[in-house]
């Protein structure tokens, strides 16, 4: 079977669980999404019963779920990774302090520290080592799988509980072949003794007993000894567990294993994936007759010491100790510090196991998923041979700062007889990575042979990049590192050619397969430069496939994975051409066969066709005129944008040495405009006849690449012929022209702007004033006329609205360009707060979608003006945004007190005139915010030479002086379960602090797993059978304190009511809480048509739109803003998969559902209606920022804020 | 047998009243109030080859957007062992409806692919239908395409349809066929067992404050019927006494009924009435019919059908050409 490791893991731990309590992680989420689906088509566990799948509001939740079923005698166990294993910690240490057996899975994840970091390392289960869990490595897919049974098995017979940990990603997602283990050979390993035992400690009325005492200092110690014995007992138990797993399935482990020569002189000892590297590395280093070993460390806690010492062979002198995770401040990393303490304590031994204790170095290797290779591990092992070995390192980075890294020579090790490598690059979008993991089933499951596919994704939600790992070969694949050398390369994009370096692994004499509307006549001149280079020079053999046209002939449109999927069979010679295609269809039934036949029947033609369509090209000797390619970056670009920048965008950030990144994570905005990736097949081109100025074109463009500028008349004297221009239609600015203008290389083509323009030609209804073309015939037009168009100044603020459309959208967006999801419904609203405000906020991003298309390397959207002012942003975790929010408002009003305090103490110094004029300014307005910016520049300009203390210390803080505002922004997820406890209590301060959600209502960046802001009978990940209960009215919770701003928004229904409950957030000088309907591709709906989704969502009644106004007058706060229901619920969900999916796998559910959710839309509805009429007032204290308030000698009265 | 019974498709019916294809019969729950009510068969609503289509393309498309990009999210819905399409749930509607029902049902039919009709005929056929009507629904816009060869696949569509099934065959055509007698001869020699007439497209609108197509649907009127009765009554004589004549389209009350039966009809179906009376009108439908036939001394629906025919009646031009002048010579400025 070929499976990746989450679900080899996964299997094992359903089938032996009762309860499973879940929460969604990556690299971890897919465990619980198989748990999840298995339980919704009832497959039973080991003993009959479907286990209950639950998820919980956080890991915390989990694990506080899984202590109380565990407790109760339920088998059970959960799956996390990371910040969530850090959050199931504290109940780790219960659960094992009560000596329950249980097994949590954990894909290891690196741990946010300067950054947050989704790939694998150890740092998370190395801070779970001290909460008394056994700790099982598995270092490979059929490990996961095996290391899952002896974990479950194994924690049974100990009752010590079990921390079953695989490399994230690596290992997580790495699909490879493996043997399962069958239902009675489960039967067999678990002991019934155990499980009765186990139950029988469960608690019940019938048996009680009191368990969670609290001890004080006359007992607890002594009670904390007495588990000791358990301990003991478990690497004799794991042993023993390990030989029977052996002895019945053939596949023998140990606590440790050597591997190496027998008189090894040098060994170098790790664990997880990296074994199969080191592995490699080592039987080649043997047969070369070095003296090396490798010592495979599978349990880690218990730390089995004796039995490491006994396996390391007598001979050895020195051994270095690799350690995937960095513990700073510490004498070496936790693996190097155990054997170090080992190899001592061996020595005291009446016969000493060495002659004379070896010499232990340490080191860091694979931080983050940084590839790990065979090369690597013999630089560790040749590092011993020196005289003065590093004692500690690192090793796979290029270290000159702190000069810790080892120098690795490039070494390609012999390929096993018979291997193939093959290398797939590809779009998303275009179904390559879903063809790759096809074709490993395929042969790993059809053919003897062993298959391996590893998949490496870039940061990106639209136009990703995808390049896919593949190995065949007649021996098990352990080879736990990308490909090196291939023997078959397709570039599924022929864009990929100039933006990716296709070639460089590519082997002397591979084939070359590549999806070309050129034929194989024309193809070559068209090649870049450096690929015709590289085929010359390894003398590829060059193929050619126009993959597009036979994917458009068959009707599927731009999914080309089967086509490039059997022109790689076809030429890889992997299996026989017509044995390949019986398999492929077989998989396409597979695949597509449960969604009708349609499907199949297109991906048939286009099989049946594709080998037809494949031509050879006849290459040159000769690469022929060497061509330079566009510059990835401007000249002028920043210089570190240049340094580094640029090179992460080239792929080339392993190569960046220690000293190039900044040593806090601190980085500079304003660098997605560098990133030119130029993803759309269409463009929207404007048409300035048509266009009525309305603004909504750019309102809702998600990656702000539809821009609208007013400016004098005057500005275009030197504009580009091609430059499109209009009058600005304005009662307030007169003689202005217009013009929007696209960014053709950042836009990602997803036509939401064209959607919701509602001016239409008087002549032909279909054209609007923006209408998408193909992107070829227009590129250079609209190139120069967006250089042009940058040039041409912003407008006065003061001249516009900000309120209307039209008025905000000629404001300077200051996020701009992310990596965000075509269509995103949720980056159109964080556009708009940097237009409103972004000079003069701070964000805190909660973890998710928007701190990866707002952050994530190499480029972030979040950018400034031309004053160098703009949104400064900082993400803290995923559970503690509002908090961390609320820490930079109480950081922010601490600094502007005390700079009002000091310039209360200077104001004779600086004038009593300038002094008064800033500490008594109003800063309602943005006019009255700019003046005050103004004094505060000529109060600067009067402190700066200042030599008094207090003096520069106001010259520091002045800047505060100036109002400023928090901006927390997060998801549902965040907002409404993992987070909402803090949001809770942020709201509850009465601080003056915004918060919007960015409500998809589901987990969006982790794969559309269900949160508490789900609807009912929406079909999400954990809610397989659709979710049963209603969606949490968040609003509610929060208008429940009286004192609280809150809206309910959706630009796609009423645009001008979402930018007033912004600025009205942002007014109000106590808590705001904005919630906003944000479209999402989890939503299974046309993401063009987005707009639309939100405009039916609210006229549904389904969403309805609100601003809860708290005033200190008595009135009416609840002020209903969209008309009663016009269409059903039904008509509106009937248009979203997440709801359809639910009619097609279970109608009557989904019939009783609907039901449902109709009547909740009703009856809040009829709720709103009523809280429309209803009076209240609040009272609260205003804001000395906005409204400042004089007295005192320093100028200024403390503001309590709300309720502290 | 009643007086009210019928035979329709060679099929016994207790009722010449039957209901059409529509809302009603969608449900199985009103189906079995239909047949509580006396209908003498269920005519289940059109499965559409191209809703299928569209449903399996966009149900994909939905779950593939998005998977594979981004190594946080592979994909973003749950997996599903298996999806109930369309047609699915048309069978099982057919299923459903027949266990519910005494009366016969019957299964209908508009695909757009040749395979996709004998596909889902075979289909209908087996999850139970008692028969089949094909809706020949489709608007005749292509200007390559002539009248001709529009008729001439029509017939082999029907007899490629007739020759894999063994239930009944109805075809329900709109009067948009240039020699309509013609073509139902045609019909029946490719095996159609009756024809229904007529389709009734639903036409689209304009919006003018969006200016947009937008899809209007207006139920029918009584004075709809007048279009099938002399189609009827015209196609009555032409055919062998064993093909069946359906009379469709602005059928609302018993005196409506009549008006068919006499035409020649040997059902007549209803719709929009039961959409606006409820499926319990067929009673009060059925009522009328029989007040009407003791009146009029009509023991059977055998005996007063076709009595009005174009073969039967005094003047068989009123059915003709003569009827347009006579109505405009009968009317006389005010």
């Amino acid at each position: 079977m070929c499976i990746d490791g989450n679900e080899a893991a996964a299997r094992v731990a359903y089938a032996l669980s009762e309860v499973i309590a879940i929460y969604p992680i990556t690299p971890a989420s897919p465990m619980g999404e198989h748990a999840d689906d298995w339980a919704a088509a009832k497959k039973p566990n080991l003993w009959g019963l479907t286990p209950d799948v639950v998820e919980m509001q956080s890991e915390a939740g989990a694990a506080g779920a899984l202590h109380g079923a565990l407790q109760k005698g339920a088998f059970g166990t959960t799956f996390t990774s990371s910040q969530g294993l850090l959050l199931m910690i504290p109940n780790m240490f219960k659960i094992a302090g009560e000596l329950t057996p249980t097994v949590i899975h954990v894909a290891a994840r690196t741990i946010a520290t300067h950054a947050l970091s989704i790939f694998g390392d150890h740092s998370d289960v190395m801070h779970a080592r001290t909460t008394g869990w056994a700790i099982l490595a598995a270092s490979s897919v059929q490990e996961a799988h095996d290391f899952a049974v002896i974990s479950h098995v194994a924690t049974l017979q100990s009752r010590v509980p079990f921390l079953h940990f695989f490399d994230g990603f690596r290992t997580s997602h790495e699909i490879n072949k493996i043997d399962v283990v069958s239902d009675d050979d489960l039967r067999a390993f678990v002991s019934d003794d155990d499980l009765l035992e186990f139950r029988a400690r469960g608690l019940t009325p019938d048996r009680p007993v009191l368990r969670g005492t609290a001890q004080n200092p006359d007992a607890f110690f002594q009670a904390r000894e007495a588990c000791n014995p358990y301990y003991d007992r478990v690497p004799g138990i794991v042993a023993e567990t390990m030989k029977s797993f052996g002895e019945r399935t053939g596949r023998h482990y140990d606590l440790v294993e050597y591997r190496g020569a027998p008189d090894a002189e040098r060994v170098v000892v790790l664990m997880g994936s990296g074994v199969g590297a080191a592995e490699e590395a080592v039987d080649h280093l043997v047969a070369e007759g070095e003296p090396v070993g490798l010592l495979k460390v599978r349990l880690y806690r218990p730390f089995p010491a004796d039995r490491i010492v006994a396996a390391l062979p007598p001979s050895v002198r020195s051994v270095v100790v690799l350690d995937r995770t960095k513990e700073p401040g510490a004498l070496g990393e936790p693996l190097y510090l155990d054997i170090v303490a080992a190899l001592s304590e061996s020595m005291d031994a009446v016969h000493p196991p060495f002659e004379r204790i070896p010499r232990v170095i340490g080191g860091r290797y694979g931080l983050s998923s940084k590839e790990f290779t065979p090369a690597m591990v013999a630089a560790t092992l040749n590092e011993l041979k020196s005289e003065r070995p590093k004692r500690h390192f690192t090793v796979g980075i290029h270290d000159d700062v702190s000069h810790l890294s080892l120098p690795v020579e490039a070494t390609v090790l012999e390929r096993p007889a018979g291997e193939v490598q093959a290398m797939f690059f590809g779009l998303g979008a275009d179904g390559t990575v879903g063809a790759n993991k096809s074709s490993v089933k395929i042969i790993g499951e059809n053919t003897d042979l062993w298959a391996q596919g590893y998949f490496v994704y870039d940061s990106k939600k639209s136009g990703s990049v995808t390049v896919s790992h593949l190995r065949f070969g007649p021996e098990p694949i352990r080879s736990s590192y990308l490909i090196e050398e291939a023997d078959f390369v397709a570039c599924h994009q022929f864009g990929l050619l100039e933006r990716m370096k296709v070639l460089d692994r590519a082997g002397q004499g591979s084939l070359f397969l590549l999806n070309s509307s050129y034929g194989p006549n024309e193809v070559w001149t068209h090649l870049p430069y450096s690929v015709r280079q590289q085929i010359v020079a390894k003398d590829i053999d060059l193929w050619v496939i126009d993959a597009y046209k036979v994917a458009r002939e068959s009707e599927l449109g731009g999914r080309i994975n089967t086509v490039m999927q059997t022109c790689f069979f076809h030429l890889s010679g992997v299996l026989p051409s017509p044995e390949a295609i019986g398999h492929i269809k077989d998989s396409v039934e597979e695949t597509y066969g449960k969604r009708g036949r349609t499907i199949v029947e297109r991906n048939f033609a286009a099989v049946d066709r594709s080998i037809a369509e494949l031509a050879r090209v006849d290459t040159p000797s000769t690469a022929g005129a060497e061509v330079s390619l566009r510059s990835l970056i401007p000249e002028d670009a920043p210089d570190f944008v240049t340094r580094v920048t640029a090179r992460l965008m080239a792929g080339e950030g392993d190569l960046l040495p220690v000293s190039a990144f900044p040593v806090d994570g601190t980085f500079p905005l304003g660098t997605a405009k560098y990133e030119k990736r130029s993803i759309a097949k269409e463009i929207p081109i404007w048409d300035p006849d048509i266009c009525i100025d309305c603004g909504k074109c750019a309102i809702v463009c998600p990656h702000a690449t539809i821009r609208m500028k007013i400016y004098e008349p005057g500005f275009l004297d030197d504009a580009p012929s091609s430059f499109k221009t209009k009058d600005f239609r304005s009662k307030d600015v007169l003689n202005h022209k217009l013009t929007i203008q696209v960014a053709p290389d950042d836009c990602t083509g997803c036509g939401v702007c064209v959607d919701v323009c509602p001016a239409k030609s008087k002549t032909e209804t279909r054209r609007k004033a923006i209408n998408m073309e193909p992107v070829a015939p227009n590129m250079e037009a609209e190139r120069v006329g967006w250089d042009f168009f940058l040039d041409i100044p912003e407008i006065d603020r003061d001249l516009v609205a900000h309120s209307s459309i039209k008025g905000s959208q000629v404001l300077e967006p200051l996020f701009e360009f992310s990596g965000a999801c075509a269509g995103c419904g949720e980056t159109p609203y964080i556009k708009l707060v940097t237009q409103l405000f972004g000079d003069r906020v701070v964000v805190a991003n909660a973890t998710g979608c928007s701190s990866i298309y707002g952050a994530n390397l190499p480029t972030t959207p979040w950018t400034v003006n031309r004053e160098g002012r703009g949104p400064a942003w900082s993400n803290s975790l995923f559970e503690d945004n509002a908090e961390f929010g609320l820490g930079m408002r109480l950081g922010m009003e601490a600094q502007r007190d005390q700079a009002r305090l000091l310039l209360g103490q200077l104001a004779s110094e600086v004038g009593e005139s300038l002094s008064s004029s800033i500490l008594d300014a109003p800063q309602e307005s943005e006019a009255q915010i700019r003046d005050q910016r103004e004094r505060v520049a000529q109060l600067k300009a009067l402190l700066r030479d200042s030599d008094n203390s207090t003096a520069r210390h106001l010259l520091r803080l002045a800047d505060e002086l100036v109002r400023k505002g928090v901006w927390i922004i997060g998801g549902d997820g965040w907002a409404y379960d993992i987070g909402f406890g803090g949001l809770d209590h942020v709201l509850s301060t009465g601080r003056n602090v915004n918060v919007l959600v960015l409500d998809t209502e589901v987990y969006s960046n982790t794969g559309g797993q269900a949160s508490k802001s789900t609807p009912r009978g929406a079909v999400a990940k954990f809610a397989s059978s659709g979710k049963g209960s209603s969606k949490k009215d968040l609003g509610a919770i929060a208008r429940a304190y009286g004192n609280v701003y809150v809206a309910q928004i959706s630009m796609g229904a009423n645009d001008v009511q979402t930018t007033k409950a912004l600025l009205e957030a942002d007014a109000w000088p106590g808590p705001s809480l904005v919630i906003a309907y944000s479209t999402c591709i989890a939503h299974g709906i046309d993401m063009s048509k987005s707009m639309s989704h939100q405009k039916d969502a609210v006229k549904s009644g389904y969403w309805p739109l609100y601003r809860f106004q708290p005033s200190e007058e008595r009135s009416q706060p609840f002020k209903l803003d969209s008309r009663k229901p016009s269409i059903s619920v039904k008509e509106f969900v009937s248009t979203e998969a997440r709801f359809a999916i639910l009619n097609r796998t279970d109608p009557e559910r989904a019939e009783r559902l609907a039901k449902l959710a109709q009547a909740d839309v009703d009856e809040r509805w009829h709720y709103y209606e009523q809280l429309a009429a209803m009076e209240r007032s609040v009272p609260h204290e205003p804001d000395p920022a906005i409204e400042p308030e004089v007295e005192s000698d320093a100028g200024y009265r403390y503001d309590e804020g709300g309720s502290r | 047998m009643t007086a009210l019974s019928t035979t329709y498709l060679g099929m016994d019916l207790r009722s010449p009243i039957v209901a059409s294809a529509g809302p009603t019969t969608s449900n199985p729950d009103e189906a079995a109030e239909l047949d509580r009510a006396g209908v003498g068969a269920i005519v289940l609503p059109s499965l559409f080859e191209e809703e299928i289509l569209h449903e399996e393309v966009q149900l994909n498309s939905a779950l593939e957007a998005g998977s594979e990009h981004f190594a946080e999210a592979l994909d973003y819905f749950p997996a599903v062992d298996r999806f109930e399409s369309t047609s699915d749930r048309y069978l099982l509607l057919v299923e459903t409806t027949k266990a519910k029902v005494e009366v016969p049902v019957i299964g209908s039919l508009n695909a757009s692919s040749p395979g996709g009709w004998v596909r889902y005929a075979k289909l209908i056929e087996q999850a139970g239908a008692d028969a089949l009507e094909l809706n020949l629904y489709r608007l005749a816009a292509n200007p390559a395409l002539g009248a001709a060869a529009i008729e001439d696949l029509d017939c082999r569509l029907v007899e490629e349809i007739d020759s894999s099934l063994s239930i009944p065959l109805a075809v329900k055509i709109s009067p948009f066929y240039s020699s309509l007698a013609n073509f139902v001869l045609r019909l029946v020699a490719a095996g159609a067992n009756g024809l229904v007439l007529f389709n009734r497209f639903y036409q689209p609108d304009i919006d003018i404050d969006s200016r947009e197509v937008v899809p209007r649907i207006n139920l029918s009127e009584p004075w709809e019927l007048r279009l099938p009765v002399r189609w009827i009554a015209i196609l009555r004589p032409l055919l062998d006494n064993a093909v069946s004549l359906a009379a469709t389209t602005g059928v609302h009350s018993g005196s409506d009924v009549a008006k068919a039966l006499l035409s020649g009809a040997d059902v007549a179906m209803m719709t929009s009435a039961l959409l606006r009376n409820g499926p319990s009108y067929i009673e009060r439908v059925e009522r009328e019919l029989s007040d009407w036939m003791n009146d009029k001394g009509y023991e059977s629906v055998s005996e007063l059908r076709g009595s009005v025919s174009y073969a039967a009646t005094e003047d068989p031009s009123a059915f003709e050409r003569a009827n347009y002048l006579k109505t405009l010579h009968s009317w006389t400025a005010p």
